[in-house]
């Protein structure tokens, strides 16, 4: 896919009548205006302007509510988003909210479909996100290397100035934020925010507790943000209509690879893989195997797939979860050694370069990866492998080195017959074929290199 | 209270002097860098993990002190 | 004490000297040491944390030698040093712009020792920066000794300052190379800098300190240069 493919207004799910949700009312082309977006959704219902002891109690009310529906982060992490809030809420400090828009991972466009879509409900969920906070400030980060979607969040907040220069609304600004992939973990966001290289910082201290210049620093994903958005005008029993019991609601899922619509879809939690592919106008070629949740999540076999449900207890068994809502299908033409070494290639390339274990880590497994996949491994390599593994997972400031470890291991489980062919016998047919993993072409290094998805 | 010992993976250059000084706890691996046991510490080991956080050129080794009653935590550089 | 200061040199001027050239010589041992050291240099025998405790402890020895060659320096009755001239440079009357070279290098040394001490207390990244003075410290320090020093032309002295410059240049030669090309500017200006402060002493030393007349035209008070006291002393020119 070489730009966003709007996804269309049609229930992607067999059994639920109530979607879309977040998706409602999205456009072929452009942004939702303000009046569109009131008209579809509503009010947004806010206290402001209620007295200190009103706002307080509103706050409290929507974090109870937050948590009632269940919520959990969008970002990759699945972290109770309830549980974020009271811990900002209740840190020391006047609270910042970070709306995190920066989607620095290939395969997912789902961010970047909101910002650049439904903008205002985004910044909903961050004006709510602060009230529940008691922040006095809310930044909306955009990638920097999908320009229509820092456009339109600027034309949004254009529309709602009146709103946002009253007195008791946070002060809202946008920021444009680096396209590599550690850029949009939340200590590199801070850490760029406040000045300094978008690159991940040693914790403790956690966000929640000093952040953003010191303060207690909330950092949504924007699609959470959208879910709060909606529940703070239908509530949590609305939410939990959708999805499983210990997975609520509705998610953005990027879908890519051999079907006829690749993009981005809205399921309910807990809904079959088919009836995505279904929806998505079925598959184009036979699918070989599925990389769910992007290239820090796991691999499923193509003959595994037929049962899988898209929900964490669902997964679970298979070893890996949706992530930031992404499935990836690799054709029965490509190579998943060939695809897996350019993967964790490209993930050594990521690398923010501070920590040795995941410099040297990241590149030796990649390297090792790259002999096997040209059959010039030797008889030790999997002790390698797994030597490797130990040594660069859990031993960096963040957790690209353990993602990388995690996907480059669930592969060496999954195509253990293949790895063992190309030790073996080398380079296959599947190999010269161009990547069909999404993996940017240039160097993430020059940052207008836009075109995230492009087959490369 | 227990101390225990750990890296900032940031700062931490592998210079190395903390696994000379505190072998028990820390070796290194194949490109220099620090294999920390965190178990927690035991009597005199405490100073000589003192001893090796301020051998540290980076100030990259910290020992962390953790009170048992609260659940919170307190990091303590170097003592 | 007039009357011995009438018949020789004092004590303390053989101690100021003396205590100089071994602040020098622990001063190049001290960057020499802090080169291997941030080379991670090491043996089962000279572990890494031998040889950066005795790169901080030869360091701290040489300070002590410079504050005894200072204290001698002032005690010394011979030449007017005053114990503000240690710190605050060229306000002496004593070859005022080569004693002030020493002040210099004392204040960069002391700035390198005081942060090192409070190491803690600050980023690591200023104590870093602070740290490369050391590298300006070390010419100021031996500039300093060929002008201030009345054995200048001394084999014992010039053999050691040569000696000691050669070790420094040797290790800003290896601290330069090591992790080449990257820094590339700086890395160029810090060996260009070099040869220039080499190719400088080589041009100047024969006219300067190893010249005629040096003591006059260094900048000694005229009433403390030999002819002025030893009426029988032929005038050299």
């Amino acid at each position: 896919m070489t730009e966003v493919q709007r996804p269309r207004e049609r229930a992607a799910v067999e059994s639920a009548p109530a979607l879309p949700r977040l998706l409602s009312g999205i456009r072929a082309h452009g942004a939702l205006t303000l009046e569109e977006h009131l008209a579809l959704h509503g009010p947004l219902p806010t206290g402001h302007g209620a007295r200190r002891r009103q706002q307080r109690e509103h706050a409290a009310m929507l974090i109870d509510e937050i948590e009632l529906s269940g919520l959990t982060g969008r970002g990759g992490a699945s972290f109770p988003t309830a549980t974020k809030l009271r811990a900002v809420a209740g840190a020391r400090g006047r609270a910042i909210v970070i709306a995190n828009g920066a989607e620095g991972e290939p395969a997912s466009l789902k961010d970047r479909t909101l910002l650049e879509a439904l903008p205002h409900l985004v910044i909903d969920g961050g004006l709510i996100a602060a009230e529940a906070v008691g922040a006095d400030e809310l930044i909306l980060c955009a990638c920097a290397t999908a320009p229509t979607s820092v456009e339109a969040m600027e034309q949004a907040l254009a529309e709602r100035e009146r709103e946002l220069t009253g007195g008791h609304a946070p002060k809202v600004s946008l920021a444009t934020v680096p396209g590599h992939y550690v850029a949009g973990q939340e200590t590199a966001l801070v850490n760029y925010l406040g000045g300094g290289p978008a690159k991940p910082t040693f914790t403790p201290p956690m966000p929640f507790e000093q952040g953003l210049r010191r303060r207690p620093t909330l950092i949504n994903n924007a699609e959470t943000l959208a879910h709060i958005a909606l529940i703070a005008r239908q509530g949590a029993s609305w939410f939990r209509q959708l999805g499983t019991s210990s997975q609520p609601g509705s998610t953005l899922v990027t879908l890519s690879g051999p079907v006829a619509h690749p993009g981005v879809y809205e399921i309910e939690n807990g809904a079959s893989l088919s009836s995505l592919i279904d929806a998505s106008g079925g598959t184009t070629a036979r699918v070989r195997a599925a990389l769910l949740g992007g290239y820090a999540g796991a691999w499923i076999s193509g003959g595994h797939l037929q049962g899988v449900a898209l929900s964490k207890e669902h997964l679970a068994p298979h070893g890996a979860t949706l992530g930031a809502g992404i499935v990836l299908l690799l054709s029965e033409s490509a190579c998943p050694v060939a695809e897996t070494a350019r993967a964790a290639r490209w993930m050594a390339g990521q690398s923010a370069q501070q920590c040795g274990p995941c410099i040297h880590g990241l590149d030796a497994l990649a390297g090792t990866l790259e002999e096997i996949a040209l059959g010039r491994a030797d008889a030790r390599v999997t002790q390698r492998l797994e030597r490797l593994a130990s040594l660069t997972s859990r031993r960096g400031a963040c957790a690209h080195p353990d993602g990388a470890v995690n996907m480059i291991s669930s592969a060496l489980e999954v195509f253990a017959t293949e790895f063992a062919d190309h030790a073996r016998h080398g380079a296959c047919e599947g190999c010269a074929r161009a990547g069909e993993l999404p993996l940017p072409l240039r160097p993430l290094s020059d940052e207008s290199s836009g075109k995230k998805g492009a087959r490369a | 209270m227990s101390h225990r010992v750990e890296v900032n993976p940031i700062t931490c250059e592998a210079h190395g002097m903390c696994a000379e000084l505190l072998p028990e706890r820390i070796t290194l691996d194949e490109w220099g860098y620090p294999l920390i046991d965190d178990t927690p510490l035991h009597g005199s080991q405490v100073e000589h993990a003192i001893r090796a956080a301020r051998a540290c050129p980076t100030f990259a080794l910290l020992v962390k002190k953790e009170r048992t009653e609260r659940s919170g935590r307190v990091r303590v550089r170097s003592g | 004490m007039s009357l011995l200061a009438a018949s020789g040199p004092s004590i303390y001027w053989y101690l100021t000297r003396s205590t100089g050239a071994v602040a020098l010589l622990l001063l190049t041992i001290s960057i020499v040491l802090g080169v291997v050291d941030v080379k991670r240099w090491s043996t089962p025998r000279w572990p890494r944390f031998v040889v950066d405790s005795l790169h901080r402890n030869v360091s701290l020895l040489a300070m002590v030698f410079l504050v005894l060659h200072i204290l001698t320096s002032v005690l010394d009755s011979f030449a007017p040093i005053g114990l503000s001239e240690a710190f605050i440079p060229f306000i002496g009357s004593y070859r005022p712009f080569w004693l002030g070279l020493g002040a210099v290098s004392f204040d960069l040394i002391g700035a390198v020792i005081i942060t090192s001490l409070l190491r803690q207390r600050m980023g690591y990244g200023t104590w870093r920066a602070i740290h490369w003075l050391t590298y300006a410290s070390w010419p100021i320090a031996l500039l300093h000794g060929f002008g201030t020093g009345s054995d200048v032309k001394a084999t014992w002295l010039l053999a050691l300052s040569v000696g000691c410059a050669a070790a420094v240049v040797a290790a800003v030669a290896t601290r330069v190379l090591s992790g080449w090309p990257a820094n590339l500017g700086a890395r160029s200006a810090a060996l260009g800098g070099t040869g220039a402060f080499a190719l400088f002493l080589l041009l100047w030393l024969p006219h300067g300190p190893l010249g005629s007349e040096w003591a006059r035209r260094s900048g000694t008070p005229s009433a403390l240069l030999p002819h002025a006291h030893n009426s029988s002393t032929k005038g050299k020119k």
